[in-house]
C-alpha cells in the first residue's frame, strides 16, 4: 500500500517536473528535453503502481504493453521534431555550447545545395 | 468484490491535482510558445499527460478499464507527432 502511494505520488511529481520545465526552458531543444523523458519515467511509476494495485494478468499486460510502446516511440517522435526544428532553423539558446549537426547539415538536408 | 489495498485518499487526490496543474502549464506553454515546434513539443506532453492522469483514475477509481484509455492515447499521440513533423517538413522545406 505504501509502495503504491510512493509510485503515485513520484509518477504525478515527475509529470509537474516536465511541465515546469516546459514553461522554464530558453528553447525548443532543451524544452523537447523536458517534454520526453520526465513523462516516460513518469508513466512508467504509474504503471508499475497500477499493476502493483490491480495486481491481475490483463493490468499487468498492458502497463508492460503501454510501457514498452512509451519507452520506443518517445525518442522517435521527439527527434523528428527536432530535426525538422533544425532544419528550419529555430533560434538557440544563446548559451549554447556546441551543435554538431551544423557539421552535417548538407548530408541532413540533401536538398540544400539544389536550393542556393 | 471490491478486495483491493486501500490507498489514502488524500495520495490519489494530490497525484490527481499535480496531473491537473501539469497540464495547465503546458496549456500556456501551447499558448504562448513562439514557434510552432514548440507548440508540438507541448501537444505531445499533453498527450502524455493525459495518458498519466488515466492511470491515475484507474486507481484511484479502481476501475481496470480506464487502463485502455492509456494505450488508445499512446498510440495514437505517436501518430500525431510524427505527421505534425512529417507535415511541417513538406510545407517548409
Amino acid at each position: 500500500m505504501i509502495l503504491i502511494s510512493a509510485f503515485m505520488l513520484g509518477g504525478g511529481l515527475f509529470s509537474l517536473l516536465a511541465a515546469v520545465g516546459v514553461i522554464r526552458f530558453p528553447d525548443v531543444y532543451t524544452r523537447m528535453h523536458a517534454a520526453t523523458k520526465a513523462p516516460a519515467f513518469g508513466i512508467l511509476l504509474l504503471q508499475t503502481a497500477a499493476a502493483l494495485y490491480f495486481a491481475s494478468l490483463y493490468a499487468i499486460a498492458i502497463s508492460l504493453m503501454v510501457v514498452v510502446f512509451i519507452f520506443l516511440t518517445a525518442p522517435v517522435a521527439s527527434h523528428s521534431i527536432s530535426r525538422v526544428a533544425h532544419l528550419l532553423n529555430i533560434p538557440k539558446w544563446s548559451g549554447m555550447v556546441m551543435d554538431e549537426m551544423d557539421d552535417d547539415l548538407d548530408i541532413a538536408d540533401p536538398q540544400k545545395d539544389a536550393k542556393t | 468484490m471490491n478486495n483491493y489495498a486501500l490507498i489514502p485518499e488524500w495520495v490519489s487526490i494530490s497525484t490527481l491535482a499535480m496531473l491537473a496543474l501539469a497540464i495547465l502549464l503546458a496549456l500556456f506553454r501551447l499558448m504562448k510558445g513562439p514557434t510552432l515546434p514548440d507548440r508540438i513539443v507541448a501537444l505531445d506532453l499533453i498527450a502524455a499527460l493525459c495518458m498519466c492522469f488515466a492511470i491515475a483514475y484507474a486507481i484511484s477509481s479502481s476501475e481496470v478499464r480506464y487502463l485502455d484509455i492509456a494505450a488508445i492515447v499512446a498510440l495514437v499521440a505517436f501518430i500525431g507527432t510524427v505527421a505534425y513533423a512529417t507535415y511541417l517538413k513538406k510545407k517548409y522545406l
